[in-house]
């Protein structure tokens, strides 16, 4: 019972492989969310390949890859709602079956249109009943936005209005996990905004919060930790400051016809560089240092470009079983900070 | 409770479906029936014959339908969203038989009261022990309803409900005559729930009730499809 939450943290998948121990500790102490050695596969496409999570009581982690990375799947397997080939889940000392019939668990899945012939206060309502102490409806509705249109067809909302349903009922069984796939697809910019802020209001008092999301930014915003997922393996855990630095790695693009490769290699905040013809294309680890240097070092230096890398190049190097040159898809999946 | 009223609820605000589940088995009776009020079949008038045998098809209809309604719900997803809730699945059962019922008792009472219209007189005994026989009936078949909602998608769903009921109807009578009144036909015709359901009208009319061989295949068609269900419902909510 020594173990606080905040030493937690970092004891993740690496420490929870490596010393089964550590897991039964884990849950002993704090009986928080235990994912261990799971995997799933559909056919020949494996899914999930062994994920060791642990994810303290009221913590908010993100859940950040690509399409296909196996969030979906993990998430489900939490639930309970997809049954794992391997490997084991413990919500805060239960299996999932337990975890949902003490109404723990309030979701965001990315299917599911709400039920026909009922209006949104009704199916907010219906969704309430079936959790032993659920919040007000009325203040979910306004804290959701969707009392801007509770009296509603269910089946004539818009999808940023379905999405706001989905919230409504993930939050109304006042659970105590929180388990959101892609939150905010589908949502505007406002959307999002108000759906974090939201949630922001909604988790204030100690709940656990899993969210899959394909946007670092988004995972940068609002989660305590970020856990890099890339064909069904964790590839990254740690803070989010970590991560962000660890992903969200710069390329500078230059035209440079006389320098050689190894000497801007060398330059500071330099990760790699490669040649292009007469364009070099540097990748860094800090992008702020290595502009300077790469100025001081040449001043020949022409058509200066500054961009985000891909969270996909982030992936692939990190997993390191394929090769691609730093170049081949700036920015593709939304990193711009 | 409020998952009960909601069922409900969807049954009723969904006036097509309600509509045609109660509408069809009374057109069908009307058309037939009312050129045939004066003959007699069987011993009996025509009118009242052909009301017991649509008051066991439109009942068995109307018990079908919240059942096969499921696949709909199902494909929606959600189903998935309720299942991550506390919701009990015999909260869920019990709702939906209590909507099965719903939509079965209103066919019946106007199947009953076309009946009267075209000159049926009956006991009120009678009325009720009919009623009663024809309602405990129906539990195997509003089971197979659960059972095709649950294991079929929701294309599927309408055609083999479809199939099933006028399978189901024909082999048990309920058109107003029998495939066959002896041999292996019959047999297997007196396994079918369907068959006991048209008795249920039939055998009111002379006051003896059911056989105990009806209680024993109502029973047994129950007892084993709930089970069946049961692991349909597993199955569609949890990707194995």
């Amino acid at each position: 019972m020594s173990l606080e939450v905040g030493d937690f943290r970092y004891c993740t998948a690496w420490a929870a492989a490596c010393d089964p121990r550590f897991v039964t500790a884990a849950s002993d102490a704090v009986a928080g969310i235990v994912l261990s050695r799971l995997a799933k596969s559909y056919g020949t496409v494996h899914a999930v390949r062994g994920v060791d999570l642990v994810i303290a009581p009221g913590e908010t982690v993100a859940l950040l890859g690509p399409n296909g990375a196996g969030k979906t799947t993990t998430i489900e397997m939490m639930l309970g709602l997809t049954r794992p080939d391997r490997g084991t889940v413990s919500i805060f000392g239960v299996p999932p079956a337990a975890a949902r019939q003490a109404g723990w668990f309030g979701a965001m899945l990315q299917t599911g249109s709400p039920l026909d012939h009922l209006r949104v206060r009704e199916i907010v309502t219906l969704m309430a009943s079936y959790y032993p102490h659920p919040l007000p409806v009325a203040e979910v509705l306004r804290l959701t936005g969707a009392d801007q249109f509770a009296g509603q067809w269910t089946t004539r909302l818009s999808g940023g209005q379905v999405q706001r349903v989905r919230f409504a009922a993930a939050i109304v069984g006042d659970p105590d996990l929180l388990l959101l796939d892609e939150p905010t697809a589908g949502l505007d910019v406002e959307g999002r905004r108000d759906f974090w802020q939201a949630m922001r209001a909604m988790t204030e008092h100690g709940k656990t919060v899993l969210f899959a999301t394909h946007y670092l930014e988004e995972a940068d915003a609002y989660a305590d930790r970020i856990v890099l997922l890339a064909r069904g393996q964790i590839v990254a855990d740690g803070p989010a400051t970590e991560i962000k630095a660890q992903v969200g790695s710069r390329t500078i693009r230059a035209t440079l016809p006389e320098a050689a490769v190894a000497a801007l290699g060398a330059l500071p905040g330099v990760r790699s560089a490669e040649r292009h013809g007469d364009a070099v294309v540097l990748t860094c680890t800090d992008a702020d240092a290595a502009l300077p240097a790469l100025l001081a070092a040449f001043p020949a230096v022409r058509d200066i470009e500054v961009a985000g890398g891909s969270l996909e190049e982030a992936f692939l190097e990190l997993t390191a079983d394929e090769t691609t040159g730093p170049g081949d898809a700036p920015g593709a999946m939304g990193v711009t900070g | 409770m409020t998952h009960l009223r909601y069922e409900i609820l969807r049954t009723l605000r969904n006036p097509a479906f309600a509509g045609i589940v109660l509408a069809l088995p009374l057109v069908l009776f009307y058309a037939i029936a009312s050129a045939e009020r004066h003959k007699t079949f069987d011993g009996t008038s025509f009118p009242l014959y052909f009301m017991t045998a649509m008051a066991a098809y439109g009942a068995m209809y109307a018990a079908m339908a919240p059942g096969a309604r499921f696949a709909r719900d199902r494909a929606t997803g959600w189903l998935r969203q309720m299942r991550i809730t506390p919701l009990r699945t015999r909260t869920e059962f019990t709702a939906t038989v209590a909507g099965a019922y719903l939509l079965a008792l209103p066919a019946l009472v106007l199947l009953f009261l076309a009946g009267a219209s075209l000159g049926v007189r009956l006991g009120a005994t009678q009325w009720l022990e009919m009623a009663g026989l024809l309602l405990v009936g129906l539990a195997p078949l509003v089971v197979i309803g659960f059972v095709l909602g649950y294991l079929l998608s929701s294309d599927a769903v309408a055609p083999a409900f479809a199939g099933v009921v006028v399978l189901l109807a024909l082999l048990g009578g309920a058109f107003g005559f029998q495939l066959a009144t002896s041999g292996p036909v019959f047999d297997v015709m007196k396994g079918l729930p369907s068959h006991w359901l048209v008795q249920a009208g039939k055998t009111a009319l002379g006051g003896g009730g059911w056989p105990a061989e009806a209680w024993i295949v109502v029973a047994v068609w129950t007892v084993v499809l709930i089970p069946v269900a049961a692991l349909a419902y597993r199955r569609s909510a949890i990707r194995a």
